[in-house]
């Protein structure tokens, strides 16, 4: 296991800084970082004190460098939008993220994964129909409608829970609810058909004959079966929480990383844009790595395989 | 269906539901706060590298200038500065008002003024537009209430300038803490004071008690405000109606008509403007636009009547000058092109294109809808448009590289009524100028330079003269916006597009 770890771990650190070079490239491949920062009332000479007064003159390579040697002493220097330290900024918008995420997955997770084992136990009865509907309903509606059709039911017409912002954690009610329900449906319908498929394999048939109870068939020999893919799966999904569901965060006013990205990106704020990639790239790699070494923890077969 | 067909009815749908909510309620009076909400997330707040307007709105609750524009006469009003007289054309002078307490407890004086813009005209400090300090030279104390400013060239604009654009911080406190210091914490003579900050989220501001008598800014009569990002307008509307929200700007004219019957939708004019620029001259290049009986043509191409109804509606009407009349030396006498496709068409025919042309037209910070009509009434006429939309940055690369014919966009003026703050700009000869027409260059610099106003509005007038007679642009209308407002809000806009909360109260 520990080779599997190590060798793991280097290639998340390599896909990391892969992933902050090009995105650092891209930001000047996407227009003048100068212009951007300038705004539309810059004029050509804005720019240019612009581009030399943030060292955007630079060849792109040296800066990437430099950003990097910084990066790596823990300083991800100042926010050219804000003019406050990057890790201030971050500081202030990853615990947001953090609960709105990892609520949301554990919610999605909670619904999901009992409703598709139930669901496989009789497919096409109704409650299979019934999770079939919920799964379909969660893929087709854009979240950014549902999102605003329980800001004007529970917000404005009962005034249950605040409409926007995350200053009380009432607020993050209505936009765990959207976001899961966006997340459940791919968790549930995997779920559901490995179910479906670990229930008709032979061993199955052999642990009910030996006389085990439901439960424990259910629980104990079918779902560690089923789940392998459920977990790669549920790792990529939970990564997309964490990196922030853009729309879900601009409906809600929640400030979490995903908007700053996004506002970042369009003002060419570049030390907070490669601050957010590095972070997200660092989770999305931990992330399917430890989805790795759960599916190793629960197949013998892929440990011996690595 | 496109993704923004797609919003706009799942939007109305949403709105159709807000309809159906009940009465509002009197948001943030009852506690005495103005609740405000921003679409966009504000800058630092030191106004010096400021480029957006909510930024630029906060910070002129915070700091003074030395002088004040009161928009409503047009008249310069003394602020910090008492009063103020030219020495020699070259030199300002001005009496600094005695009394003047800064947020922090620190005493107004000389040298904070000699501090803050010595510090900002320095190249080294950032300045966001230079165009806003480059004309000061040095600033010196005189006595503890006497300053002299040296102008490094002449320029007509300065007392627009000093009219609050160029606020005055507190020289100890900036000096310990700089440009970061004051974003992290600003502090000023202003109206209000900031009580808290999550930068770019949420701002809380509390009246202040200490602001100096005799101010052209007023006794505020709200206590306190609380201003929030909230980049979802559907959201925005969904606070205003349930009572939570008092302030918003930016409405879409046709959203404006739905929520006029359950909130107050204040529409006002604004300096900016949308034009399409061509290009006459650029290296290397040889766009029909060089011509001035396809630009002519273009001009009479395009309906802008019905444009402006259809996609602006408010207070927007089409421009014919290329300025906004708002502006001083916005000279209106000057050649209209009324909507006339055949004329269009038998210009292109005499300058050479019986068969029509094709341009590219790149469109940036412009609905698409309002691009696609004037491409479409472009292609009516034999103008046949590639339209391509980018961002702004990218677009006006292109632009100042010389690689478009035509640009459409808009242009705010810094929200300066003053049309030093356009025609020089795109006309005075620099890079966004690819018109390079030495005439207009000359009478746009005289002007600029002058401190006579009769003469820079004729210079002025003349300059946009042969600009419309030479079609070199195609302005389109001007901009208004839609404000939200609670029922108990008292709130009146300004073409500057600086809300004014120092000036609203309750009903």
């Amino acid at each position: 296991m520990l080779p599997f770890l190590t060798r793991r771990l280097i290639v998340a650190v390599l896909v990391a800084l892969a992933v902050s070079g090009i995105a650092f490239g891209l930001m000047f491949v996407a227009g003048d970082p100068a212009v951007v920062l300038a705004g539309q009332a810059g004029r050509a000479q804005d720019v240019e004190m612009i581009r030399q007064a943030y060292g955007l003159d630079r060849p792109v390579l040296i800066q990437f460098v430099a950003w990097l040697g910084r990066a790596l002493t823990g300083n991800f220097g100042t926010s050219l939008y804000f003019n406050i330290p990057v890790a201030a900024i971050i500081g202030e918008r990853l615990p947001v993220t953090l609960v709105l995420g990892s609520a949301a997955f554990v919610l999605a997770m909670l619904v999901a994964v009992p409703l598709g084992i139930l669901a496989s136990l009789k497919p096409g009865g109704w409650l299979d129909r019934f999770a079939l509907l919920l799964a379909v309903t969660g893929q087709a509606i854009p979240s950014f409608w549902l999102g605003l059709i329980l800001i004007v039911v529970f917000g404005v017409w009962w005034d249950m829970v605040p409409i926007s912002g995350t200053e009380s954690w009432r607020g993050y009610i209505l936009p765990v609810v959207v976001l899961s329900y966006y997340a459940m449906p791919a968790l549930m319908r995997l779920t559901r058909a490995g179910m479906i498929e670990v229930l008709g394999a032979d061993y199955i048939r052999t642990a009910r004959a030996k006389g085990a109870a439901q439960a424990r068939v259910l629980l104990v020999h079918a779902l560690r079966n089923a789940v392998l893919p459920l977990v790669s799966l549920a790792a990529v999904q939970f990564g997309l929480m964490l990196s922030g569901s853009i729309v879900i965060e601009s409906v809600f006013a929640i400030n979490g990383l995903g908007r700053l990205a996004w506002e970042s990106l369009l003002r060419s704020d570049l030390p907070v844009v490669q601050a957010i990639i590095l972070i997200l790239s660092l989770v999305y790699v931990t992330l399917t790595t430890a989805a790795d070494v759960i599916n190793a923890w629960l197949d013998p077969r892929l440990r011996s395989a690595s | 269906m496109t993704r923004f067909a797609i919003a706009s009815l799942l939007g109305g749908v949403a709105l159709t539901l807000f309809g159906m909510s009940a009465q509002p309620a009197l948001a943030g009076k009852a506690d005495d706060t103005l609740n405000v909400a921003f679409a966009l997330e504000p800058e630092a707040l030191d106004t010096y590298k400021i480029a957006g307007r909510e930024g630029l709105i906060l910070a002129r609750h915070i700091y003074d200038g030395l002088l004040y524009k009161d928009l409503d006469t047009g008249e310069i009003k003394p602020a910090l500065a008492s009063a103020w007289r030219f020495v020699d054309p070259m030199t300002m002078e001005f009496d600094l008002r005695e009394g003047v307490t800064f947020h922090n407890g620190a005493k107004f004086s000389a040298d904070d003024v000699v501090y803050t813009l010595n510090t900002v005209l320095d190249p080294n400090y950032g300045t966001r537009f230079r165009i806003s300090v480059d004309w000061i030279e040095k600033v010196e104390k005189v006595s503890d209430y006497k300053v002299r400013i040296k102008l490094a060239k002449p320029f007509a604009g300065a007392i627009e300038m000093l009219a609050d654009a160029l606020p005055i911080y507190p020289a100890a406190y900036f000096k310990e803490g700089g440009s970061a210091g004051m974003a992290a914490k600003p502090v000023g003579t202003g109206p209000y004071k900031l009580t808290e900050m999550t930068p770019g989220i949420r701002y809380a501001f509390e009246r202040f008690d200490g602001h100096y008598a005799g101010s052209p800014k007023g006794k505020p009569a709200i206590g306190k405000i609380v201003v929030r990002t909230i980049p979802e307008l559907n959201t925005q509307f969904a606070e205003l109606l349930a009572g939570k929200l008092d302030w918003t700007w930016r409405i879409p004219p046709d959203q404006a008509a739905r929520l006029a019957s359950r909130v107050q939708i204040v529409n006002g004019p604004i300096m900016r403007i949308a034009y399409v620029g061509m290009t006459v001259t650029a290296k290397g290049k040889d766009y029909p636009t060089k011509n001035v009986l396809v630009r002519r043509a273009i001009n009479h191409a395009v309906n802008r009547e019905a444009i402006v109804k259809a996609f602006a509606g408010g207070a927007s009407q089409v421009l014919n000058a290329a300025c906004n009349p708002k502006q001083f030396g916005c000279a209106q006498d000057v050649a209209k092109y009324d909507f006339d496709p055949a004329k269009a068409k038998a210009l292109l025919t005499e300058a050479g294109f019986p068969n029509g042309i094709d341009i590219e037209m790149v469109f940036a910070a412009m609905p698409r809808p309002v691009a696609e009509a004037v491409a479409s009434d472009l292609g009516k006429a034999g103008i046949r448009v590639t339209l391509n939309e980018q961002q702004f940055a990218a677009g006006v690369q292109k632009w100042r590289a010389g690689d478009l014919p035509a640009f459409f966009t808009n242009w705010g003026s810094y929200g300066t009524g003053d049309v030093a703050f356009i025609i020089s700009n795109f006309f005075g000869g620099g890079a966004d100028d690819m018109v390079q027409d030495k005439e207009v260059i000359d009478l746009v610099t005289a002007a600029d330079q002058a401190q006579d106003r009769a003469l820079r509005q004729d210079n002025y007038a003349k300059a946009l003269k042969k600009i419309a007679d030479q079609a070199y642009w195609l302005p389109m209308y001007d901009f208004n916006i839609n404000y939200g407002l609670s029922a108990s809000l008292v709130f009146k806009p300004h073409p500057d597009e600086f809300a004014r909360w120092w000036l609203s109260s309750w009903k």
